[in-house]
Formats: structure tokens, C-alpha cells, sequence
């Protein structure tokens, strides 16, 4: 069986209009890799959803994919804030945005609860001040 | 419905994508929040939105979206242009607004997008 296969990204958290590139960039390479398309969508949603989070609640961060026999890995880690309160953050409609990120189209606090429902596993390491690591997987 | 027929219904100037007019869709859905979009609608349909910016065009990519239409007369970048075309996506805008372009589409048969459970 051939090597895992591994893609890293530095999500900027400078300018919100490269938001979302990442991911982008992910599904065409997981297309390219010919896995399911379900997988890819499943994959992609989440991802988007967890990069535009680093944008607009971290400054940024790294994205890490790997593609493995049998699952896609997907870890977004960044040094921002961290989350006070995961349970609460979780919760469909809990949102910290104001009303910039707003009218920008994000802020609803579906994130979070949608990158759990696209994922096999969804783990999140979170400490205030130092920042927040997600690691999801989806299986093929 | 076919894409060409979205374009004739809102009279809506096409700017990229010409190829795949003849491509039917089975779906649509407005919004300005992208969260929404993205939570809420299940595939292959057409988005119909007021907002401009990049991430529209990112969202409708990572649903499989395959046609988004700019509704009051907004104007998208080229930049946008050239990202939907890369990702393979209609984009027209036509100058209803988005109540109004909503309405033609739905009168004419093109049913809301179901949501993903
Ligand atoms: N990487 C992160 N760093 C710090 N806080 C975060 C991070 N990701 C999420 N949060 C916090 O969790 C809350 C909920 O996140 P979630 O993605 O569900 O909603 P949102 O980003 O506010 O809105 P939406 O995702 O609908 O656009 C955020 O408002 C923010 O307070
Ligand atoms: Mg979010």
C-alpha cells in the first residue's frame, strides 16, 4: 500500500479574503486522489468551517491533512485565545462574533456543531491564551 | 431547471461559466450568512445572495454548489470571477432583489434546497 499522503497549509489570519484557500486547495488535491465524492464534501465542510474559525477567532494558524488507507485526518491548530467553555461553544447558535464578522456571511455558531455532524471524530485541546488544536477525522 | 433558464427567469448577465447552461439543477437557496449555507443546505443546487465577497464562492465550492447568482445588481470582483471559474461554478447577477428573484424561481418550479440531517 502506497505512503500516506500529507498537505500543509499556513492559514493566514492577517486578511479574511484569503479565508477559506486551504480548503480549497484541499479538495482539489483529495479529487485528484480520487477519493469518494461524499468523503471529499464531508471533508471540505468541515475543514472550511474549521479554517474560517482560525481566521476570524485565532489570527490564523497551520492545517494539516493527511490521507491514509482508510481515513482523512484533518488537524487545525492555532495560537489564539483558546475557548473557554467547549461545551458551550459547541452548542448550535452560540457564537462570540460581532457584528463585522457578521457582514462578512460567518458568525451563526453553526460551526462547530456542523464540523461534528460531517466528521467520524471531531477532538478538540483548547487552553486559554495559548491556543486551540481540532483534530477530526473522516472515514473512507 | 436548467442554469439557462435561471438566467432567462431573472434576466440575469452571465459571467462565467457559459458552458455548463445546459446543466440542470434541482435546487436553490438564499441567503447573505454563509454559516447558513453551509449548516443547513444539502448539494448541488444554486445559491442566491446580496453578499460579496471571496468566501461566497469558496462556500458554494466546498457544498458542490454549481451556480450562484449575485441578486440587487451586485457586482463581483474579477478576482471571484476567476476563482468560481477554477472551481467550475455559474455565476450571473441579475438586478431583482432577493425576495423578488426568489419568488421567479420558485413560481417556476425550482424547489428549496433540503436541508442535510
Ligand atoms: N479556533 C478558535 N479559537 C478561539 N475560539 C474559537 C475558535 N473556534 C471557535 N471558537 C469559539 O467558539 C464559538 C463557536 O464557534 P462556531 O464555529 O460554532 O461559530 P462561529 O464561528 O461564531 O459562527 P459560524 O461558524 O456559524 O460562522 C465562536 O464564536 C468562538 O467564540
Ligand atoms: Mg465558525
Amino acid at each position: 500500500m502506497p505512503e500516506n499522503v500529507t498537505f500543509h497549509f499556513d492559514v493566514d489570519g492577517e486578511n479574511f479574503t484569503s479565508a477559506g484557500e486551504a480548503s480549497v486547495m484541499v479538495k482539489k488535491k483529495l479529487r485528484q486522489l480520487g477519493l469518494p465524492p461524499e468523503v471529499i464534501r464531508r471533508v471540505s465542510i468541515a475543514m472550511y468551517e474549521g479554517e474560517i474559525n482560525m481566521v476570524i477567532h485565532a489570527d490564523g494558524g497551520d492545517a494539516d491533512v493527511t490521507v491514509t488507507d482508510d481515513e482523512v485526518i484533518i488537524v487545525l491548530s492555532d495560537r489564539g485565545p483558546g475557548i473557554p467553555d467547549v461545551g458551550l461553544a459547541m452548542q448550535e447558535g452560540y457564537s462570540t462574533a460581532r457584528d463585522n464578522i457578521r457582514s462578512l456571511g460567518f458568525g451563526a455558531g453553526m460551526g462547530l456543531p456542523n464540523m461534528k455532524k460531517y466528521t467520524d471524530s471531531m477532538e478538540i485541546e483548547t487552553e486559554i491564551g495559548v491556543g486551540t488544536k481540532i483534530t477530526m477525522t473522516v472515514k473512507l | 431547471m436548467k442554469i439557462k433558464e435561471i438566467r432567462e427567469l431573472l434576466g440575469a448577465e452571465l459571467l462565467c461559466g457559459e458552458e455548463y447552461l445546459d446543466n440542470d439543477v434541482f435546487s436553490a437557496c438564499c441567503s447573505d450568512m454563509m454559516s447558513d449555507v453551509l449548516a443547513y443546505v444539502k448539494d448541488q443546487g444554486v445559491l442566491l445572495t446580496g453578499l460579496v465577497n471571496p468566501q461566497v464562492i469558496r462556500t458554494a465550492g466546498m457544498m458542490d454548489m454549481v451556480c450562484i447568482v449575485f441578486v440587487r445588481g451586485k457586482e463581483p470582483t474579477e478576482e471571484m470571477i476567476e476563482l468560481a471559474s477554477d472551481c467550475g461554478i455559474v455565476v450571473m447577477k441579475s438586478r431583482y432583489r432577493a425576495y423578488e428573484a426568489c419568488g421567479h424561481l420558485y413560481t417556476a418550479g425550482l424547489v428549496p434546497a433540503p436541508e442535510d440531517k
